[in-house]
């Protein structure tokens, strides 16, 4: 039997309405991501929350932990700083869509190849929703949006094979549908020792689901249901055109901050002396 | 003391203090003509058990050592030119949410890629307004490798004590020169620590609640209190906030805490001032002509005087004011088209005795250049 997890012992009560639209993922998200780390029973103290600019980051706020508010795209390098600085940290980067991989980037894939352990969670809209849905990188071809009135053309990356490329240790794919795999994942990902990015797609019914006439919050979840399947299964060995799900690498691989560490007291012993 | 006595480039010696200052932290970013900084930080920080990490551009290296400082390390990047325009954006957020930091623009000639391995003066501006919105910073500069030492430890003393980014901006002339430096035994110059709460574990803290001195004491991050931290205009818990109220409050508290200290901050070296008809104004690499000048000049006879800038912003308008009542003429030496000429000219009392000496070829300039410049100015021909 699992323990009953109370959620209004890990959020700041007083910053509650939250800002998210009736219908949108993110409190799903925000939800079970509370339960991974509850279940984990990681002390509020030893968890740092590390955002950048969108509607995802506004997570940050909302939880009791230490929390960091950053700029669009940059949570992964501001991340970086405070993990090698207290690398005992746990340190947790919820970011959006454009925010991880249009302007942060650069970042994303760097964090990936130094294998830092921090836990990123992309919370995949596939549009810009604080600034009143534009197209994003993940956004894809054919959709549309406040800036692709015709249609978009620019085609989408995939976070998780960008992420695999990149050299990220733990990567994972799953959608607000299946919320109880974002527990599981997550809960994996803040366990995994170096960089692990955790993609879930997540619902935009005001912009995204609107401007694409795929209905409200609950069409758009059915989407995800009939739409995904889990790597390895039947189902998409029979449709390989869905969206695979589940964990697509969990890999050891040298930390980078336990590298460091290494380095210091390697660097230390032999100039100390 | 002779094994504190060093021969090496400026951007060495930035490196020696900021260890002697206390620097646990650095990211950054190679870029000409300041890598040695990095370089040198690489080899050292690891040996003291301090952090060094080589970052993907400057925006992230920026955000990094604001990660680290934080988090309670007294942190640190170093840049030139187009770096430091990549990060602005960050710098703006140290601004906004107290957090100090040093960071070294060590000046080459713009504008864009422009004169990578040659130096200038040309970015005392980009120091002070290259954030947008208003806001106020420091910014620390020196002539000679003593000085460039005492400034960086001045550099992370002021950033402790304001809560602030302080930017020290040097340039390729002192930073790629090599010359005497004596490192300054433990205890020598002050080194200002980090101020942290006394507020216990479990009660509520304030990290934007000033003391009655006006200092805000921080808690290290991740360590036992939780609170926010945003660009976003924030209450004294750190949480957003559109209250005009607050936001009033805010912005000019940032303000007012480092312009209302301007005569703390001030740092500034005179020479021959006391019965000077001519003064030079100057600062980094250009004061070494400027007091080359003077020299020779009171050697002939000639009244001369310099005054030294050393912190550029907030600029010390009222030492400027005061030293230049009874010139007749104020020659303010600078590589660029004109920066602190301007400020000094809004401060003095007869901005019409104020004149820009100049060079802007790439080359360093010379004690002729200035003697030259200087004649014609007086009307005494070339």
């Amino acid at each position: 039997m699992t323990k009953r997890i109370s959620i209004k012992d890990y959020i700041r009560k007083r910053f509650f309405p939250h800002i998210w639209c009736p219908g949108c993922g993110h409190g799903i998200v925000l939800n079970n991501m509370l339960r991974a780390i509850a279940e984990l029973g990681i002390p509020k103290n030893e968890i740092v929350m590390v955002s950048g600019i969108g509607c995802s980051s506004r997570i940050a706020g909302y939880v009791d932990f230490h929390s960091l508010h950053t700029l669009h795209g940059r949570a992964l390098a501001f991340a970086t700083g405070v993990k090698m600085s207290q690398p005992h940290l746990h340190v947790i980067v919820p970011m959006g869509d454009g925010d991880a991989l249009a302007i942060g980037g650069n970042h994303f894939i760097h964090a990936c190849r130094r294998n830092i352990n921090l836990t990123a969670i992309v919370m995949n809209n596939r549009i810009y929703g604080m600034t009143g849905g534009q197209f994003s990188p993940l956004s894809g071809r054919g959709i549309r949006a406040t800036t692709a009135p015709y249609s978009n053309l620019d085609p989408n990356f995939d976070t998780v094979k960008l992420a695999l490329a990149a050299g990220a240790t733990f990567v994972a794919r799953t959608t607000t549908y299946h919320f109880r795999e974002i527990k599981e994942y997550i809960k994996k990902a803040i366990v995994h020792e170096g960089f692990s990015m955790v993609e879930i797609l997540s619902q935009c019914p005001t912009y995204f689901g609107r401007k694409n006439k795929m209905g409200g919050a609950v069409e758009m979840l059915k989407f995800f249901k009939e739409n995904t399947a889990l790597v390895g299964s039947e189902k998409l060995a029979k449709e390989p055109q869905l969206i695979p799900r589940g964990i697509f690498v969990e890999r050891e691989a040298p930390e980078y901050t336990k590298e460091y560490e290494r380095l210091i007291k390697k660097v230390r012993g032999a100039y100390n002396k | 003391m002779n094994n504190r006595l060093r021969f090496i480039q400026g951007n060495e010696v930035c490196v020696e203090a900021a260890l002697y200052a206390g620097v646990e932290f650095f990211a950054g970013y190679p870029i000409t003509p300041s890598s040695e900084i990095l370089e040198h930080m690489a080899l050292k920080l690891p040996r003291i058990g301090g952090r060094f990490v080589q970052m993907e551009d400057e925006i992230a290296s920026m955000c990094a050592i604001i990660g680290a400082s934080l988090t309670g390390r007294k942190s640190m990047t170093a840049t030139s030119g187009p770096g430091f325009s990549l990060m602005q954006e960050a710098l703006g957020f140290a601004v906004m949410s107290e957090i100090p930091c040093v960071v070294a623009d060590v000046q080459r000639f713009g504008p864009s890629t422009g004169l990578p391995t040659q130096g200038s003066q040309q970015d005392v501006y980009q120091a002070r307004w290259g954030r947008h919105g208003d806001h106020a910073i420091i910014v620390l500069t020196a002539s000679n490798h003593q000085d460039i030492f005492n400034i960086t430890v001045e550099a992370f003393n002021l950033s402790e004590t304001y809560r602030t980014p302080v930017i020290l901006l040097l340039d390729e002339g002192v930073a790629h020169l090599r010359e005497k430096v004596i490192i300054p035994e433990e205890g020598e110059l002050p080194v200002i620590e980090r101020l942290r709460t006394s507020v216990p574990e479990g009660v509520d803290y304030h990290p934007y609640l000033p003391r009655e001195d006006g200092r805000l004491p921080m808690s290290d991050f991740g360590g036992k209190h939780r609170y926010n931290v945003t660009g976003l205009f924030h209450d004294m818990w750190g949480f957003p906030s559109t209250d005009p109220k607050i936001v009033h409050g805010l912005l000019h508290h940032l303000v007012d805490k480092i312009e209302g200290n301007v005569h703390e901050i001030a740092r500034y070296k005179e020479y021959y001032l006391d019965d000077a008809d001519i003064i030079i104004i100057s600062y980094g690499s250009s004061a070494r002509t400027g007091l080359h000048v003077v020299r020779g000049m009171r050697r002939r006879g000639e009244k001369w005087g310099m005054l030294e800038l050393q912190t550029l912003w907030p600029f010390p308008s009222h030492i400027v004011r005061e030293r230049c009542e009874e010139a007749d003429f104020i020659f303010v030496i600078e590589i660029n088209m004109g920066q602190v000429v301007n400020e000094v000219k809004k401060c003095v009392d007869y901005p019409e005795r104020v004149y820009l000496v100049n060079r802007v070829d790439g080359e360093f300039i010379t004690p002729t250049d200035v003697r030259n410049i200087t004649r014609v100015i007086q009307g005494r021909g070339v």
